[in-house]
């Protein structure tokens, strides 16, 4: 091995190039074929939701792959058989009221966290941080207790009026972002007789629209699918959300499954298309949660 | 003086409704909750006092309490666990640099977590449903005989944990945006001094990411924690109890058999083991920052 003469082992960087750029290609290789096998496996069993749903019920039991013959009258006789249109109408309900809770309340109370500086704040901002960490099953006995007292029960009042108290998670969101807004906004303002409300409404509010729009997003997501809170504080057959009738449904014995699945694939829809018509918010929201100083 | 006065006010104003929120939605339930553990209570007639009896009957005298705990902690430690694994993989995969279409992967990586909680059970219901769902009609065609997944008791936790993997894309996109956060500097002079891909992940990204794990860890058990939508759907706890997570089990207590007060006491314990882990996980990184 020691023999080689001095010439030679100049040569030896270029055969090391050569094989540098031979294993880079392997390594790219191997990373695209890592890729494209997880994302099918990511991939699949979204498309069996899609085509179970345009199955007929034997179908489904006997073919895993894609129906035979498109059954696209299962939407129709669900949307008919099932009482779709109401839950629709219920969870569309309990949805949007729950955005407009979570956009008033978290953007007042956020500048209140970030753009005021007073005694105690940062405090109340650790009380904050520990709320969000508290799991709903520790609160959730007591709330329903409350909620009958106040003869909530049986009403949406228990779904939606917590919104408009403030959120953790998009306080801490929507502070980050107002942290972010130059103090000399403000200060020109307040030179200019501008009450903090004003600087809140005409400043900030304006300048924050990507988060506003993740804070809707989240909230969004959060309520079209949740099932716990509807399980528990609604006991009326007529004010079901989407979640729960389905769940009630498929809990009956032998339900028509191609038609579940149909319900399934509309409720999930909407969240698609926002989805794509508004993914950079999604991504960046995700994204900013994890990363905090 | 006068300035700072005004300032406390307008910030007690514009953080109001948090403040009732925090007393009317947070504080007093959890007080509440703490009283109704220490009673026998059934939601018609009035709590009766009976001191530490929920407490002692769980901790000494309820199996499936302890079942629900041990599920519940496998969840943690096994699914957990995992679940990280896989996720900074598939991100370490995504921030490869000779990389094309990232985005469009990512995207496929996320799609699962747009599924509505329900639809997702449902469907997963038939992805595991053992004699014609997609994965045993799959092992089938290389000649292997799947397991009953939700329905055998060695395998509906399993059959949980994937569930939880695919639908982990938020965390994914988590890892991925730490990743991007590391300086590339790091990287460049690691190779310089000769570092291989594997040294370079477990002295530089993986240090580095650590404030990103910790923050998906801690969510991540508290989601364990409160993962109840899907067992509740699917297997109810069955087979064999096998599925019963704390979660699950507390809910029963409370709304199935009216056991409101030794649900409360459930809660209570479920909320100290839960502060126990956080505490833990602080210290334990921390002393990990020392070693370097």
């Amino acid at each position: 091995m020691d023999h080689i003469p001095l010439s030679h082992k100049k040569q030896i960087p270029a055969y090391s190039k050569f094989n540098n750029k031979r294993r880079k290609y392997i390594k790219t290789t191997l990373v695209y074929f890592l890729l494209i096998l997880f994302s099918l496996m990511f991939i699949i069993p979204f498309l069996w939701l899609v085509f179970g749903s345009l199955k007929t019920s034997s179908e489904l039991f006997s073919n895993p792959g894609i129906p035979k013959s498109f059954q696209w009258e299962n939407y129709v006789t669900a949307f008919s058989e099932f009482p779709f249109f109401l839950y629709l109408k219920n969870t569309l309900f309990i949805t949007i009221v729950n955005i407009i809770g979570a956009v008033l309340s978290n953007t007042l109370i956020a500048y209140g966290f970030a753009r005021i500086e007073w005694k105690g704040r940062n405090t109340a901002f650790v009380i904050v941080m520990i709320t969000m960490l508290l799991p709903f099953q520790v609160t959730m006995i007591p709330l329903f207790m409350l909620f009958q007292k106040f003869g909530w029960i049986g009403t949406f009042l228990p779904l939606t009026a917590p919104a408009f108290f403030g959120n953790p998670f998009f306080i801490f969101l929507l502070r980050q972002f107002f942290l972010g807004i130059p103090k000399e906004l403000s200060e020109a303002a307040k030179l200019d007789g501008a009450s903090e409300f004003r600087i809140y409404w005409n400043v900030i509010l304006p300048l924050s629209k990507p988060i506003i729009t993740t804070v809707i997003i989240f909230s969004f997501l959060h309520t079209w699918g949740d099932f716990i809170g509807p399980l528990v504080f609604l006991n009326d057959n007529s004010l079901y959300t989407l979640s729960l009738g389905i769940q009630q449904i498929m809990s009956v014995n032998d339900p028509r499954w191609p038609l579940l699945l149909a319900v399934g694939v509309s409720m999930t829809l909407p969240v698609l298309i926002i989805f794509f018509v508004m993914q950079k918010y999604f991504i960046q929201g995700i994204a900013q949660s994890g990363i905090k100083e | 003086m006068i300035a700072k006065r005004r300032n406390l006010l307008n910030a007690v104003l514009f953080i109001s409704p948090w403040i009732i929120g925090l007393v009317v939605f947070t504080a007093y339930p959890l007080l509440s909750s703490l009283y109704y553990s220490f009673t026998d209570y059934n939601a018609i007639s009035d709590p009766t006092f009976v001191g530490l009896d929920n407490y002692k009957q769980l901790l000494f005298d309820d199996n499936i309490f302890y079942k629900g705990l041990s599920n519940t902690l496998y969840m943690i430690f096994v699914g957990l666990s995992l679940q990280t694994v896989a996720t900074i993989f598939i991100a370490t995969l995504l921030n490869n640099r000779s990389i094309k279409g990232m985005s469009f992967f990512r995207v496929i990586f996320f799609l699962p977590t747009l599924v509505p909680l329900v639809i997702l059970s449902i469907l997963w219901i038939w992805i595991l449903q053992p004699d014609t769902g997609i994965v045993n009609s799959f092992l089938g065609f290389f000649g292997l005989e799947g397991p009953g997944w939700f329905s055998s008791p060695t395998w509906s936790k399993p059959s949980f944990i994937l569930m939880a993997i695919w639908g982990s894309g938020g965390m994914i996109i988590i890892y991925l945006a730490g990743l991007q956060g590391i300086s590339d500097s790091l990287y460049e002079a690691a190779e310089i001094d000769g570092a291989n891909s594997i040294q370079k992940f477990f002295r530089i990204t993986l240090p580095m990411l650590k404030p990103v794990i910790l923050y998906n860890v801690i969510t991540g058990i508290i989601a364990m924690f409160q993962s109840f939508a899907e067992a509740f759907i699917i297997t109810n706890g069955g087979p064999d109890g096998s599925t019963t997570f704390y979660s699950l089990y507390l809910y029963q207590n409370a709304f199935q058999y009216s056991k409101m007060g030794y649900a409360s006491a459930m809660a209570w314990i479920l909320l100290i083991i839960s502060l126990v882990i956080m505490f833990l996980l602080f210290k334990l990184t921390k002393r990990w920052g020392y070693d370097g």
